[in-house]
């Protein structure tokens, strides 16, 4: 017992070092003013942001339904494949991946461009040119590409991991295809969902570099607001703590929800539909 | 045909890849008939059931419900459930809602569910499991589960699929009256698949004995025990002494040398054949004690072991060229001479021909296990 204890102090000390300590400072500076004093102004002042929390959540949310949308079937699809195509269509959902994450998002931008790749083949179409840059769509189309792989991969997991027998299980029951599918295959898969919402809706909520790149100024998020705390024009740490703290705790609450939906389907999934 | 004959496979024959899997098979199940099948491990049990229930396609026949061809008919549209080998409950669901699963998809109204789940739940004495997990079933529990999941639907065919297989010696023994009680009350016909030659035996109407794909022998269990059709069966349906001997004439059977008295009559002069003898119908007695002939006319063996079996003591009896096995009530001393007295009806004869292609077969494939089927099948 004593050794296997030993061998965690390690992992305590990193824990401390890089999780605790950040996150009391965090603290520290979203309760002071520049002065060091203890204030809860930085929270009362934070309605002034209410549109940009307001924006946010919605573009993450509509990118997540879209996701999902998208990814579900995407990923139902890629789990009847045969087993080696299966593989082939895993490497072609990560391939975008292993490139940079900023080069995949300027590459949409030279795409979405008022002169850029998709105006120029509307017009040789000689159809009307389209301003979708700088705009939320654009922002949400960026999130939807991103994203997209973190909400396929664990549905897929979870469809392949139900196992035959039950589908089979559920025919013998008098299930048709489609009832299969209802009552058997997508609550079982149901982990899987909320899994890939969280993967998706956690990094789309607070992203700042796609709306940079394809929202231009006026489609600004949380996540360039707290950017612009700490490096931009409207320097001010303890602001950007205060909202960084309360970004956190709203993610705690939501991935706490989805946790709380899952334990429910645990054995009354079908109530769910 | 049977009589009331609700299920028939003719000339079935299915292959996974190339490799044959059933040969031709014949077999025909009359309504409410306990029928099992019985075979060692990969012999084809578990695809036979799967193509009764519709999970799989015949490659070449027909399989007939009633007389409707069901060959394309989709398991949702048979009436026939399934108990599964690994009981696939959904565990999504508890207790109650798996075993009410099949009536929801029916849209059976929802007091006539509650009142039928109750009677499955009091059938399978499992009254006050409704609202458990099943995943937090131990196995006994949830083979129950499977088996109302199941029975609810009330089938005309309930297959079932090894479905004791998981549970210790005492809950199987327990579980086989269980099951018999209920395919009596349920007038439902079972088609049930072991490779325990006392459960089939112990619980079916029909017992239908396989190897390799192929159906070797098919009647009651009393025919199956006492007249194996050839060496598998007699080997696999219980230990038995199974010895080569000569037809010497109507009645007469010869054997390691010495001639005794037999039932069996319509062999050839001569004809070589196979015999079985059960280890119970072996007595063993001393060179003056009353016997069928003298004596000094039967095969005599020296006692090597003796080991107390509970009911029985089992022996092995080293005679010149076969060792035999024996049970008795009566302890012999090791060491001890004893004289092997055999009732004529309890010698038991076998065509020889059938015989060897099944031992033959064996054999071969232990020498060359990567022969093609199709070889075997040429030379027969
Ligand atoms: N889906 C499949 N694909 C390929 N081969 C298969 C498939 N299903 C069964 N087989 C093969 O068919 C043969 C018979 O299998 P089956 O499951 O019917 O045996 P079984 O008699 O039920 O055996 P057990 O007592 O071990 O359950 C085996 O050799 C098995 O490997
Ligand atoms: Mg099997």
């Amino acid at each position: 017992m004593r050794g296997s204890k030993a061998f965690s102090y390690p992992y305590i000390l990193w824990l401390l070092l890089f999780t605790v300590v950040p996150l009391f400072i965090v603290i520290y500076f979203a309760f002071t003013n520049d002065a060091g004093e203890f204030t809860f102004d930085n929270f009362s002042y934070m309605s002034l942001y209410a549109v940009v929390f307001w924006r946010s959540f919605r573009l993450a949310i509509i990118s997540t339904v879209i996701c999902l949308i998208l990814g579900y079937p995407l990923a139902y699809i890629m789990s009847r494949l045969k087993k080696k195509h299966q593989t082939i269509a895993m490497i072609l959902i990560m391939l975008p991946m292993w490139m940079n994450f900023l080069l995949r998002t300027y590459a949409w931008l030279t795409i979405l461009e008022n002169n850029g790749l998709l105006n120029n083949f509307l017009s040789w179409l000689h159809l009307p040119e389209i301003a979708i840059i700088n705009t939320p769509a654009a922002v949400g189309l960026g999130m939807v590409y991103n994203y997209l792989p973190f909400m396929i991969l664990p549905i897929y997991t979870s469809l392949t991991k139900t196992d035959q027998s039950l589908i089979e299980a559920a025919k013998d029951m008098g299930c048709s295809e489609r009832q299969v599918f209802t009552k058997v295959i997508f609550p079982l898969s149901i982990p899987g969902v909320l899994s890939g919402i969280i993967m998706v809706f956690v990094p789309a909520v607070s992203t700042f570099v796609i709306s940079k790149i394809l929202g231009g100024g006026a489609n600004m998020l949380v996540g360039d607001l707290i950017e612009m705390q700490f490096l931009g024009g409207a320097y001010n740490a303890n602001m950007g703590a205060a909202i960084s703290l309360v970004m956190m705790v709203i993610i705690m609450i939501f991935i706490w929800l989805t946790g709380k939906i899952d334990k429910n389907g645990d054995g009354e999934g079908s109530v769910l539909l | 045909m049977k009589k009331n004959e609700l299920i028939r496979l003719s000339g079935v024959v299915k292959k996974f890849d190339d490799e044959i899997v059933l040969k031709s098979l014949d077999l025909s199940v009359a309504d409410g008939e306990f029928v099992t099948l019985l075979g060692p491990s990969g012999c084809g049990k578990t695809t036979t059931l799967r193509l009764i229930g519709g999970f799989e396609k015949p490659d070449e026949g027909d399989i007939f419900f009633g007389s409707q061809r069901i060959n394309d008919v989709p398991p949702n549209k048979r009436n026939i459930n399934t108990v599964f080998q690994k009981y696939a409950l959904f565990p999504h669901l508890n207790v109650e809602q798996n075993i009410a699963f099949g009536l929801n998809i029916r849209k059976v109204d929802r007091k006539e569910t509650k009142r039928r789940v109750a009677e499955m739940l009091e059938l399978v004495n499992l009254r006050g499991f409704e609202k458990r997990s099943v995943t937090s079933l131990s196995g006994g529990q949830q083979q129950r589960v499977a088996i109302a999941r199941a029975v609810i639907q009330q089938p005309k065919v309930l297959l079932l699929d090894e479905p004791l297989g998981a549970l210790d010696l005492k809950l199987r023994k327990e579980m086989q009256v269980e099951l018999k009680k209920l395919h009596e009350t349920l007038d439902m016909t079972f088609i049930y698949v072991t490779h325990d030659q006392e459960e089939a035996l112990t619980m079916s109407d029909t017992v239908v004995v396989m190897n390799q794909g192929e159906i070797l022998q098919q009647g009651t269990p009393i025919d199956i025990y006492n007249e194996p059709a050839n060496a598998f069966v007699a080997d696999f349906i219980g230990q038995s002494n199974i010895i080569p001997g000569i037809m010497r004439q109507d009645r007469v059977i010869e054997f390691l040398g010495t001639v005794y008295d037999c039932v069996d009559t319509g062999f050839a002069r001569n004809e070589p054949v196979d015999i079985v003898i059960r280890p119970e119908d072996l007595l063993l007695i001393d060179r003056d004690d009353r016997s069928v002939q003298p004596a000094d006319r039967l095969l005599k063996g020296r006692v090597q072991t003796c080991l107390f079996k509970g009911v029985h003591y089992e022996m092995l009896i080293e005679t010149e060229g076969f060792t035999f096995m024996a049970n008795s009530t009566v302890a012999c001393e090791v060491g001890s001479e004893k004289y092997l007295d055999i009732d004529p009806d309890n010698i038991h004869i076998m065509k020889k021909s059938s015989i060897e292609t099944v031992t033959e077969l064996e054999h071969r494939r232990e020498l060359d296990p990567s022969e093609p089927e199709e070889e075997e099948e040429a030379e027969r």
